[in-house]
């Protein structure tokens, strides 16, 4: 690890202040990626600004919805009675992710800022990563592929994101607040990531020194939910294929409305609205639930060890949809 | 048991402040060599004066912000109970409690828990009587080789107290506040899955955490 | 008295790990000490071509920064082995530019805080004239050999008996295929450490993370040149070994070396990625096994070509194919060995190497002849049950596996069993019932001990040896305590410090019969000497009434009871002590010694998504006298688990090209997690083999895993109707 200054921020204004002073400064929240970034020899920032003290770590009713202080624990936001009655598959979702000790330390922006497992990300002594070193090439795409993207990959990297929490937001629609020196603003979860294109290493569209502030939640959607994580062993893993999947029927036990949205194949949770319409109207049957499946998985580019995925994750969209609805 | 408590009995004096003195029990024979705690670390640039309190404890500390908590108990305060096995977060064998919860002490900077009552493996016993999850490991034998063990008993005391606040878990039948936590076999494993035992002791670390909780 | 033996007594050591107190390598408080950490190659094979170390020196508080153009002095070539030592490895001890593996040590950084040493480990900067590496079997396939020895005893790298080709082709049922089994690394939670502290020019003391101290010693002692009484090696508590901590690494001399520069002591700890790649693995194998069978079931012919991995430097077999040259009764065998030199580091030792894939490869491939023969596995298995060891021509010196067989079927209720595959499900899941056999060598060493009675009534037990988790400390005070008719807390048992008597490596679960046998026989040696010094020798009291209780010694029926400190001190000395060494014979030769078990695996499978769950397994064992049923139980279950993770999980990746492991962390290693395991039940058949050892044990570290990759894998082909040949069972490979 580098040798960087640290600083306390008690005040969003202070922790602002901290990092404009100091170029190459990072928000520091739990610290259960950055720091072992750092140890990797991937970050290394000049300034640390420990943003865990300031007063965000509030879970609050807001306009209809939720509010989620960005520094509020994630195993807090996991226990929280009303994350838990409305929007259950965000608990589901952040109790199926890394282990309870680091549940314990992760914040929730933290945690929608964690960055890749790609081994070849995480490990600088590799020479190829755009996102570590950007041109300097993709070891990923003819190299161990088995746990990238088969979707929204590009030539310059095909490295998945790593949340669990980030594809529940997604499926709920939630919004990022962020707030930097000069204005405070809304980004829809649909929006804060950016597709790796030819410049991988710009992961979201915050800009250098904003502070996210709180996520924030639409009222519940109607229906129930299910997360559904497939991974190489029970617990304490990574994804091969997530689905945050909520559906809602109508009187007639038909599809009202539904959400899906997918991890571990894509480089940000992966959410169709075309696929979504096709199970609006629907009967609740697998048949339509493999419809959808094919939807969100038609553009999937499979690459030499990663081509289970898309088969994986078109049976895990059909089980997670039949498993929420079978709650209604 | 045996000859090998001298060598881990190393003097741990509550009431010292940067100095130190460490009773190093090297063939059979004692060499005590005064340590300036801080003393080496003094010619380093960016050191950071804070005080932690660990197993009630209070230490005053100038170090680099660097410096993770699981490095500062292991080669600075001489609580090496914690252990290292991976220092990425990845094995729970550094697990602490803080405040209640537990945490991976490899991926927390020591500078950051200012404040924040941290305890240790070593923190566990009263009056030379050990805690009763520590007890319950030692009967059910729920450890080989020893080395995740501080972490694991660390983890589960603390797990208990999450699953009293009724916290629901993967496993969990459904995540509503208004299901029961019930610390069923299959809820334990994964509760626990954050703290990995090679030897596979794990049916037994089962047994002692369900002993624990019954008792 | 009763005797502790096979008595579930707690672990006398098990206080010190419950609280923290048990000193691992890296827990010794030593004055002065510096840190080191590893700096490893990032290409498998070439030249550096420059290392740039400027950056690195200038990180405050930096002692030094160590690379080849130190030339570091050695009194020996690193690259040479000693014959007869078989854990001894070939080590890259920074003398010169050549980097043969990904993750060979090539600089080491030395400084005042472990947090200096990190960064500037980062900051040494290697550029590389990078060759293109060879991993893959059939990239290799050219340079392939069959050795001339194979496996810790020297085996053959080939065995053949009767003749397998034309009762092959002439029997009426046969199968054959391809079964492969992935690196495996052995992950133990604690990482290699060693503490290096000189004592002078020529006198070092080490903390090592060692499965072998005094292998240890004589390796460290012989490349620095020195006299091997003059080092000093302790391990008091190994974190877990697994076979990866008994050779001597290049690390542990490293540190050593570094210290001697630096003129400080120096603790080195290996990061836990650079556990992956220098300290040993697995070598992933590919079995070809052929099976042949008359339409009774009788096997009538039996081949398995195996081929494994060895480094370019040096020579390393995962004896796979042992369990087909004896498991059962085969009129024609054949079986063959052949090596591949990789771009890898030497794979070493790993929990019962070779019988662990071997069991695998094997005990599937009965399950596919069973089925197409229409047996009941199990059934398929008795009809074979080989009475005697057809390859060594030998009778067994005990063999309990018919009894492991039907008490585990019992208690595990295999005669439930729909032989149908795909025939039982509960919602999304479906559950298949497998089962397989365990075997692995009882093997035993010379070893010696020594026990002493102090003049306070202490009594205090001394031998080498090492603690692996396996609970040395325990079984040894409980077999000198019976030998001397004590209570277990009455006995002090030390080990791990080569000042004690010697003993071997703790591996090949050797140490209860090996050790055991020179405590037993140090403290029936030190109650000898008592015996004799009670002027006994003329009464018809036997050795057994001596009797030491309460501060006396007596002499039962002789009326006789005297203080032992009186006792003690009459003799002149602080102390009574006697000293045994003791060795295997003849019977070595004249009898074949295994344990065998049967294991017996639930899985459940979920039928879409291929995530597989060992619901329950059931193992039961042979092995000789089972000296704490509580410790024994727990080394069985944990055997077992690793064969949940061989079968499941555990797969060291390869990036080819590269030639380097992507997964050297335990994020993307899979080893199990408590919710990987369900219910296991362990049952030990009674045995006694005082051919194997004088105690009647045999070992029990390291059956535990086989059989039970087997097991698993053949309950999710009878879950799914699917045969996976390929280990680890990941999702993919069930789609």
């Amino acid at each position: 690890m580098n040798t960087f200054n640290y600083n306390q921020a008690l005040t969003v204004d202070d922790a602002l202040a901290s990092v404009y002073a100091h170029p190459d400064a990072k928000y520091l929240g739990g610290g259960t990626n950055l720091i072992d970034l750092m140890k990797m020899g991937v970050e290394h920032p000049t300034a640390l600004v420990d943003v865990t003290r300031l007063p965000l770590t509030r879970i609050e009713e807001y306009w209809g919805g939720l509010r989620l202080g960005a520094m509020a624990r994630n195993s807090a936001v996991a226990i929280h009675a009303l994350v838990r009655r409305r929007y259950p598959v965000l608990a589901q979702a952040l109790l199926a992710g890394a282990s309870p000790q680091i549940r314990n330390m992760a914040t929730v922006a933290g945690n929608l800022l964690q960055r890749t497992r790609c081994y070849y990300f995480y490990d600088p002594s590799y020479r190829e990563c755009n996102k570590r070193n950007p041109g300097s090439g993709c070891a990923a795409l003819t190299g161990n592929n088995r746990i990238h993207s088969v979707l929204g990959g590009s030539d310059h990297c095909i490295a998945t994101h790593p949340s669990d929490m980030a594809v529940a937001l997604t499926a709920l629609g939630a919004t990022v607040q962020v707030k930097d020196a000069n204005e405070e603003r809304s980004i829809p979860i649909a929006d804060f990531y950016r597709m790796p294109g030819n410049t991988p290493h710009i992961e979201t569209s915050l800009k250098a020194e904003e502070l996210i502030t709180s996520v924030d939640l639409p009222a519940p959607p109607g229906g129930t939910a299910h997360y559904l994580k497939v991974r190489d062993r029970n617990s304490f893993a990574f994804a091969l294929v997530s689905v945050a999947a909520i559906v809602e029927l109508d009187d007639r036990k038909r599809i009202r409305s539904a959400r899906v949205a997918l991890g571990g194949v894509a480089p940000m949770p992966w959410r169709s609205l075309e696929a979504e319409q096709v199970l609006t109207g629907g009967e609740p049957t697998e048949a339509t639930y493999r419809k959808a499946a094919d939807i969100l998985m038609q553009d999937a580019k499979p690459l030499r060890f990663n081509g289970f995925k898309v088969e994986l994750a078109r049976r895990g969209i059909v089980r997670a949809l039949t498993t929420a609805a079978e709650l209604n | 048991m045996n000859a090998e408590n001298e060598h881990s009995d190393n003097q741990r004096d509550p009431t010292r402040r940067t100095f130190i003195e460490a009773a190093v029990l090297i063939s059979g024979a004692a060499i005590t060599t005064p340590v300036l705690e801080a003393q080496t670390e003094q010619a380093l640039p960016g050191l950071r004066r804070f005080s932690l309190t660990i197993n009630q404890v209070r230490h005053d500390l100038d170090l680099e912000p660097k410096v993770t908590l699981l490095d500062l108990l292991r080669e600075r305060l001489q609580l090496t109970g914690t252990k290292k096995g991976c220092d990425h977060g990845q094995c729970g064998a550094c697990t602490v409690i803080a405040d209640g919860e537990r945490i991976v002490s490899c991926l927390a900077l020591a500078v950051c828990y200012e404040g924040v009552d941290i305890v240790t493996i070593e923190g566990l016993e009263r009056g030379g009587q050990l805690h009763p999850m520590q007890a319950a490991f030692l009967e059910q034998d729920g450890f080989q080789c020893g080395f995740c063990t501080p972490g694991q008993i660390c983890s589960a005391i603390a797990m208990l107290g999450e699953a009293k606040k009724g916290m629901p878990s993967a496993v969990a039948h459904s995540v509503s506040p208004a299901e029961p936590v019930e610390l069923t076999e299959p809820e334990i494993r994964e509760r626990m899955s954050g703290n990995i035992c090679r030897c596979g002791a794990y049916p037994n670390i089962v047994a002692a955490i369900r002993a624990t909780e019954r008792s | 008295m009763p005797t502790s033996i096979g008595q579930p007594v707690v672990r006398v050591d098990g206080r010190l790990k419950v609280t923290g107190k048990a000193t691992y390598t890296a827990d010794h408080m030593v004055p002065n000490l510096a840190h080191a950490v590893l700096a490893t190659s990032a290409i498998a094979r070439g030249r550096m071509a420059s290392l740039d170390t400027g950056a690195a020196e200038r990180v405050p508080g930096v002692i030094a920064i160590l690379t080849h153009r130190d030339k570091l002095p050695l009194a020996k070539d690193p690259t040479k082995v000693a014959e007869g030592a078989p854990a001894d490895r070939v080590l890259q001890l920074l003398q010169d530019d050549r980097v043969l593996y990904g993750n060979q040590p090539i600089a080491v950084a030395v400084a005042e805080t472990f947090e200096a040493a990190a960064e500037a480990a980062h900051l040494i900067s290697a550029e590389y004239r990078e060759e293109t590496p060879h991993i893959r079997i059939d990239q290799g396939l050219k340079d392939s050999y069959i050795p001339k020895k194979a496996g810790g005893a020297g085996d053959p790298g080939e065995s053949h008996r009767g003749e397998f080709e034309p009762a092959f082709s002439s029997a009426p049922v046969r199968m054959e295929e391809i079964y492969s089994t992935a690196f495996q690394t052995h992950s133990p939670m604690e990482p290699h450490a060693t503490i290096a502290v000189w004592n002078g020019p020529d006198e070092l003391t080490l903390y090592d993370t060692s499965q072998g101290i005094f292998g240890d010693r004589k390796r460290v002692a012989n490349l620095l040149g020195l006299d091997v009484e003059k080092v000093r090696v302790v391990s008091l508590f190994v974190g877990g070994g697994f076979g990866s901590k008994g050779p001597s690494w290049s690390h542990t001399l490293l540190c050593a070396m570094a210290a001697r520069h630096v003129n400080r002591p120096v603790k080195l700890v290996l990061r836990r990625p650079q556990t992956f790649g220098p300290v040993g693995f697995r070598s992933a194998t590919q079995q070809t096994i052929a099976l042949a069978a008359e339409s009774d079931g009788r096997l009538v012919a039996a081949r398995n070509q195996t081929i494994t991995h060895t480094s370019t430097f040096d020579e390393f077999t995962e004896t796979a194919t042992f369990p087909t040259r004896m498991l059962y009764s085969v009129p024609n065998n054949t079986t063959t060995q052949t090596l591949v030199r990789s771009d890898i580091g030497t794979p070493s030792y790993t929990r019962a190497p070779g019988e662990a894939p071997g069991t695998f490869a094997l005990e599937v491939a009965m399950d596919e002849l069973a089925v197409r023969l229409k047996m009941d596995p199990l059934e398929f298995r008795l009809k074979n049950y080989a009475d005697r060891d057809e390859d060594k021509n030998l009778p067994w010196s005990t063999k309990s596996l018919r009894a492991c067989y039907l008490r585990g079927a019992e208690h595990f209720g295999w005669s439930q069993r729909n032989p149908e595959p795909r025939s039982q499900h509960d919602g999304h899941s479906l559950i298949g019932w497998g089962m397989a056999t365990s075997v692995y060598p009882a093997r035993r060493s010379p070893a010696s001990a020594r026990a002493r009675l102090n003049a306070d009534g202490t009594i205090v037990v001394e031998a080498g040896s090492q603690e692996l988790g396996g609970g040395t400390y325990t079984i040894m005070s409980q077999i000198a305590a019976d030998a001397l008719g004590v209570p277990v807390s009455a006995v002090t048992f030390r080990l791990g410090d080569t000042r004690y008597p010697e003993t071997p490596v703790s591996g090949g679960s050797q140490t209860a019969a090996t050790t055991g046998s020179a405590v037993f026989g140090a403290a029936r040696a030190l109650r000898q000497r008592l015996f004799d010094l009670a002027q006994a020798t003329s009464s018809s009291a036997t050795l057994d009434d001596v009797v030491l209780a309460n501060g006396t010694i007596a002499l039962r029926g002789s009326g006789r009871n005297q203080p032992i400190q009186e006792f003690v001190m009459q003799t002149g000395q602080p102390y009574i002590e006697a000293q045994s060494s003791e060795k295997p014979g003849e019977e070595q030769k004249q009898y074949s010694m295994y344990s065998f078990g049967a294991q017996f695996a639930e899985v459940r499978v979920d039928a879409d998504l291929g995530q597989v769950s060992v619901a329950r397994m059931v193992g039961a064992f042979g092995a000789g006298v089972i000296l704490n049923s509580k410790t024994a139980r727990s080394q069985f279950i944990g055997g077992m688990i690793w064969g949940i993770g061989f079968a499941l999980h555990e797969n060291t990746v390869y990036d080819e090209r590269l030639g380097r492991i992507v997964n050297n962390n335990l994020a993307e290693y899979h080893v199990p997690t408590n919710a990987d395991v369900g219910s296991i039940d362990v049952l030990w058949i009674e045995e006694d083999d005082r051919l194997v050892s004088p105690i009647g044990a045999k070992g029990i570290g390291e059956i535990g895993i086989t059989g039970a990759a087997a097991a698993i894998a053949n309950a999710v082909y009878h879950a799914t109707g699917k045969r996976v040949r390929d280990l680890p069972i990941t999702p993919d490979k069930l789609l």
